[in-house]
């Protein structure tokens, strides 16, 4: 008996998933089209750290490329990784559905919606402050849209139904706006397969408090997320309240998801990808799960940012076709080695 | 004391009177197991006990009020075993029945060494220690119809309601679970209430029977005057014998000439 422990998140997860997001991060800053020396660029960091000097070698201009440009797109890439794989698992564990993803509730139709709307009334080619905005904006009145529509029943069913109506509803309007405003095409495009290029600290300050707050909420809920997996009759039968959680964490899952789409445009397949490859690593509890998803879907996009910006410089690839690119062959070799699945 | 009481419980769902107003008790200890025929009511009584569903009219368990009871408190008087419980894909038998410890922890806390004590103690109690660690997917029918009860005495609930506990079983799986619950039932003064399609085992561990039909109690009593030609062939239609067994009676269907 001693052997057995109940679930839970081992040390030595924890620690591969810490190690993952600094070498993803060490990474990011040490390598991109501008070619610096990773030793120096590992002074340069200790040099940010208060009360430490050392000289690394830098110039003044290479300096500020890592910790102007690359620190705050790192950073960009952890916190929106982080969320949007948490709140991939989070969906697939309330909804019970293992291919639910944070834009089942219509969340990136509206986000999509917002974007176009904004980069037509801006008509502008650059982004500009206005359309995380409008996104953010577009992304909670989908999911609000969502829940008026579909929650009132109160079965994880009718909601996602709802979802994929108000979702489609809004990417009709949004493909119209797109081609009635033709010059933005190219923006919106963009937008829609995901960036991390027009990163500053202003994107990661935005999106800080929402990745704390609804990671806090969902990671205590691990425990309570297993509670739900054998469904809502014996979980209440056990004494829990299944309705309440679900609607909670939806609410903290969606509202996380939006401020990251805000400032990331539509990243695909991260929410799907991480958190299943976790559980078929790292054990199928909710209690492992949500925290290894937000280390591992944090360092899985810098690293996909950082393949993006390097393989064809000086071009990018948009970060959603490299998360996909790369993703999903290394998903199905996962898949087809996984001894949990058998 | 008695375990559970209902006077005048009815149950409707959309529209329809599932459960006509029915009174019942079940002495504490007591073994009740309620049988009928397909859709009369069976489960539906039980979950109504189980506080799943509405209901009107008035309950108490162990002589208490079951409306003002909070959903933990609930789970600490009665445990469920549904009539077939989810098996959660990759979940093994050890964090399975530490479910069962729910209404002990606080909601966003986490086990503590006393629930996993008590899970422990359940586990060799019912020779599943050599199972903690398996997936429950990986476990066989009866294997897992023992884990199902391992959960639910995990809840540390002396009223235990069963739905079907032994549809899936064959008749040797359906033997050991029932004395198995017997065992249960003496060694920790437990109550038993159940549902049973098999009517000669439900008979031979019953200490009273309850005969649903149409959402109505029509007989109750100990089983020899619960399964009776007369009430079997009314509100089942079907065509029994009924034997003398040495534990109680036997049905035995025949077919029509």
């Amino acid at each position: 008996m001693t052997a057995t422990r109940p679930a839970g998140l081992r040390p030595r997860w924890l620690l591969a998933g810490v190690a993952a997001v600094l070498v993803a991060a060490f990474a990011g800053l040490a390598f991109g089209p501008v070619r610096l020396n990773p030793l120096a660029v590992g002074a340069q960091l200790f040099d940010l750290v208060p009360g430490v000097s050392v000289h690394s070698g830098l110039s003044e201009r290479e300096a500020a490329i890592v910790t102007e440009l690359r620190l705050p797109r790192v950073c960009l890439g952890l916190l929106v990784g982080a969320m949007l794989a948490l709140a991939g698992g989070t969906y697939q564990g309330v909804f019970t559905n293992p291919l639910a993803d944070p834009y089942l509730l219509g969340v990136a139709a509206g986000a999509g919606l917002g974007a176009t709307v904004a980069f037509v009334l801006t008509h502008s080619f650059t982004a500009t402050s206005a359309v995380p905005v409008a996104a953010f904006v577009g992304a909670l009145g989908a999911v609000g849209l969502t829940y008026g529509l579909g929650g009132r029943y109160r079965t994880p069913a009718t909601l996602v139904l709802a979802g994929v109506a108000v979702g489609s509803f809004l990417t009709a309007g949004q493909s119209f706006l797109q081609q009635r405003y033709v010059d933005t095409i190219r923006e919106v495009y963009s937008w829609i397969l995901g960036r991390l290029s027009t990163a500053g600290w202003h994107d990661v300050l935005l999106l800080l408090p929402y990745v704390v707050v609804a990671g806090t909420v969902i990671v205590a809920h691990g425990r309570a997320l297993d509670v739900l997996s054998v469904g809502d009759e014996e979980a209440r039968s056990l004494g829990a309240h299944p309705v309440r959680t679900r609607y909670l964490l939806i609410v903290a899952a969606s509202l996380g998801t939006a401020a990251a789409v805000s400032v990331s445009g539509l990243i695909g397949f991260v929410g799907i990808i991480v958190p299943h490859t976790v559980r078929l690593l790292a054990g199928a509890s909710y209690r492992v799960i949500l925290p290894l998803s937000m280390l591992f879907g944090g360092a899985f996009l810098t690293l996909a940012d950082l393949a993006g910006r390097t393989l064809l410089t000086p071009n990018e690839i948009p970060i959603g076709v490299v998360t996909a690119f790369f993703g999903a062959p290394f998903f199905i070799l996962v898949l087809r080695t996984s001894r949990r699945l058998r | 004391m008695s375990a559970v009481t209902l006077s005048g419980l009815s149950v409707t769902i959309d529209g329809h009177e599932i459960l006509r107003p029915t009174d019942l008790t079940v002495e504490s200890g007591e073994w009740v197991t309620v049988i009928g025929p397909n859709g009369a009511g069976k489960s539906t009584l039980l979950r109504a006990v189980g506080g799943l569903v509405r209901y009107a009219g008035a309950m108490t368990l162990f002589d208490r009020p079951a409306a003002g009871l909070k959903r933990r408190d609930r789970a600490r008087l009665l445990a469920t075993v549904p009539q077939t419980p989810a098996v959660p894909p990759g979940m093994a038998v050890l964090d399975y029945v530490l479910l069962g410890r729910t209404p002990y922890i606080p909601p966003l806390g986490r086990e503590s060494p006393a629930d996993l004590a008590a899970v422990e103690a359940v586990l060799a109690r019912l020779d599943l220690a050599g199972f903690a660690g398996r997936r429950l997917e990986s476990l066989s029918g009866g294997e897992r119809q023992r884990v199902f009860l391992a959960r639910a005495l995990a809840q540390g609930a002396t009223l235990l309601l069963l739905d079907e506990p032994t549809t899936a079983l064959d008749i040797g799986h359906q033997q050991d679970v029932l004395e198995l619950v017997d065992q249960l039932r003496r060694d920790r003064g437990l109550t038993v209430l159940s549902t049973m399609h098999d009517l000669s085992i439900a008979g031979e561990y019953a200490d009273r029977m309850v005969l649903l039909a149409q959402g109505r109690v029509v007989a109750t009593g100990p089983p020899r005057a619960v399964l009776t030609e007369a009430l079997l062939g009314e509100h089942y239609r079907a065509r029994v014998r009924v034997l003398d067994g040495a534990q109680g009676p036997l049905v035995v269907p025949i077919r029509p000439s």
